[in-house]
């Protein structure tokens, strides 16, 4: 089944556009494709599917994307994920990349195992390592498996593309140069690449949050500690401080004080932000698997044998109650001097 | 109208020790489990089963023989029959490879309108199966599904749980359908379920029963490789304080905020 694996060259990022606006794991996966581009010595190319495209494929561009492919369709607007493979896999064909890397969001983790799929080869999910291997050129695609408890690197040998999703939050984006030069390329597609058995009929945005918690970053989160579902205004006020997510334990979701989107761990959402605040959170095992690749943990818990300070950077052991309402006061000098 | 439920034994996670002294995982006397996932889609074939009329549900599982243990967890919800792919030729499967496999016992099955999955697996956590399927039977997918809210003779409608909202969706029949926890509240099987599935007979498939394509199962029809695999510490030495006053405490925390460049 291994086809030539000649002619396939150049490192390819999915762009995603969400109801009318670029998502920025766009820019962090051009951070992503950057460094294999780099180390290819191949152009780093972006895949932009939607509706009305010219000035996010130019915003693509100063970021760091060489070549900008552009699908622009009415048709396109939502993530229909029939047309999106069609077009995605004959894309592929026509243009041969060697590696092509998408966010681990609702949207890659949907596309990437169809399109795989249909052309026929590998791909490793929600990675926070890729690299390219000195020897053969391969990419390295690193994950963890049973919630962080075990890492493996994995390779696609024989077929190209190389595929991979990677997890949100796990790399910064670059900073834009307004200067940056690079190409446009619109491509067209027959009637048939756009049938399909699927059709949206509404999208109702949530009210609650304004960033989904895998995208914050910032994510402050509560736990049976907080004792009440009134308790969590605190942690809503600090997240808002903080322009970040609020996210939860389970145990915080079972007694329904916080929607189910909001729980980070093993059965809930994994979570890589900046700073991650465990407030009231023993640190079940799950819990800590949702968690554990944050840049920084900071815990608050009256325990000090809570498994949570285990993971922690700096932890506090006291009283959430007092601690938190001088710790929120504190924070709104330093958002107002700054 | 035909439900399959596909469902995977994993290690049994809520039980996954942590060895204090090294940060790694405990692995010994690990125990097996249901993918605590896939009961959500267990749980939803069951519901349509009692919802409507003429409503078979079979679950398949692809594993070692003792993934039997699991299919019995599923009759014991209410699946209505259970089968078992397993061959020692499957072993060492990715995601491609097992998409395929899956794909060739439901061809062997018959027609089906929906198969459900659960979001992801908590060992492999990849939720990459049930798309590679449906790629491969060339079925519709619905993703993160948190509501099913009409089915008729040709289509369902969804509500797919995505970031910043919820999307309604149509999908013609057949389709593939992978749903969140929010979907539902398993219920937990009664004693006649658990007789049921204990006097259940469970068919195995090999990969003669399947006619399988030798070059696309196992570890040899997969075009991933595994080529290295590590335990990471997970601990972190991390600053504690204890026995501070709040307001020091805090003042302590917010420095440290701004070393990290956090304020």
């Amino acid at each position: 089944m291994p086809k030539e694996k000649e002619g396939y060259k150049g490192v390819w990022i999915l762009s995603e556009k969400r109801e009318g606006v670029l998502n920025p794991v766009s820019f962090e996966l051009i951070s992503w494709g950057a460094e294999l581009a780099k180390k290819r010595n191949v152009p780093l190319s972006a895949v932009l599917l939607g509706e009305d495209l010219q000035k996010d494929a130019e915003e693509l561009i100063k970021y760091g994307a060489d070549i900008v492919y552009v699908v622009d369709d009415p048709r396109l607007s939502y993530f229909n994920p029939e047309i999106y493979l069609n077009i995605l896999a004959n894309l592929i064909k026509d243009e041969k990349p060697e590696i092509f890397i998408a966010s681990a969001t609702t949207m890659g983790r949907t596309i990437m195992p169809l399109v795989a799929s249909k052309v026929e080869t590998g791909l490793t999910a929600d990675c926070t390592g890729l690299d390219i291997e000195e020897e053969t050129g391969l990419l390295l695609q690193t994950r963890p498996a049973i919630g962080g408890n075990v890492m493996a690197t994995i390779k696609t040998p024989e077929h190209r593309p190389q595929m991979a999703t990677v997890r949100p939050k796990s790399k910064k984006p670059p900073m834009p140069n307004e200067k940056r030069k690079g190409k446009i390329i619109e491509k067209n597609f027959s009637e048939k690449v756009f049938s399909t058995r699927i059709k949206r009929i509404s999208f109702q945005k949530d009210e609650t949050s304004e960033i989904p918690v895998q995208e914050a970053d910032i994510v402050i989160a509560g736990g049976k500690g907080l004792k009440d579902g009134k308790n969590f205004d605190m942690l809503y006020q600090l997240a808002g401080l903080f322009n970040g997510a609020v996210g939860a334990s389970r145990a915080a979701v079972d007694m329904g004080w916080i929607p189910y989107s909001h729980q980070i761990g093993l059965s809930g959402k994994t979570v890589s932000p900046r700073l991650y605040m465990a407030i009231g959170i023993s640190g079940a095992v799950q819990h800590i698997a949702g968690m554990s690749s944050s840049d920084v943990i900071v815990a608050i818990n009256k325990d000090p044998d809570a498994n949570i300070f285990h993971v922690s950077d700096f932890g506090i052991v006291g009283d959430l109650f007092e601690i938190l309402p001088l710790f929120i006061e504190k924070i709104k000098k330093e958002v107002k001097s700054q | 109208m035909r439900i399959a439920v596909l469902i995977k034994q994993v290690p049994a996670t809520d039980k996954v020790k942590i060895n204090k002294e090294t940060g790694t995982m405990i692995r010994e006397n690990l125990e097996s489990e249901l993918n605590p996932l896939d009961m959500y889609a267990v749980e939803e074939a069951v519901r349509l089963k009692e919802k409507y009329n003429n409503v078979k549900t079979v679950a398949i599982s692809m594993g070692p023989p003792f993934a039997k243990d699991v299919i019995r967890d599923a009759i014991s919800m209410g699946i209505d029959k259970g089968y078992l792919v397993s061959d020692r030729k499957f072993g060492g499967a990715d995601t491609w490879a097992t998409a395929y496999t899956l794909k060739k016992a439901i061809n062997k099955l018959g027609e089906f309108d929906i198969i459900f999955t659960g979001e992801r697996a908590t060992d492999g956590e990849t939720g990459q199966v049930g798309p590679s399927l449906a790629a491969q039977l060339n079925f519709p997918i619905l993703t993160y599904v948190s509501k099913i809210i009409e089915i008729t003779d040709e289509h369902i409608v969804v509500e797919r749980s995505i970031e910043g909202g919820k999307e309604i969706v149509l999908s013609k029949l057949p389709v593939v359908i992978s749903v969140v926890k929010e979907i539902n509240e398993p219920h937990i099987p009664n004693l006649a379920g658990k007789i049921k599935a204990k006097k259940a007979d469970i068919p195995t498939f090999t990969s003669k029963d399947l006619n399988a394509d030798p070059s696309k199962i196992g570890l040899l029809g997969s075009p991933t490789r595994v080529v290295n695999v590590y335990y990471p510490k997970m601990t972190r030495k991390g600053i504690i304080i204890k026995s501070k006053d709040p307001e020091s405490a805090v003042s302590e925390l917010i420095n440290f905020l701004k070393e990290k460049n956090i304020i």
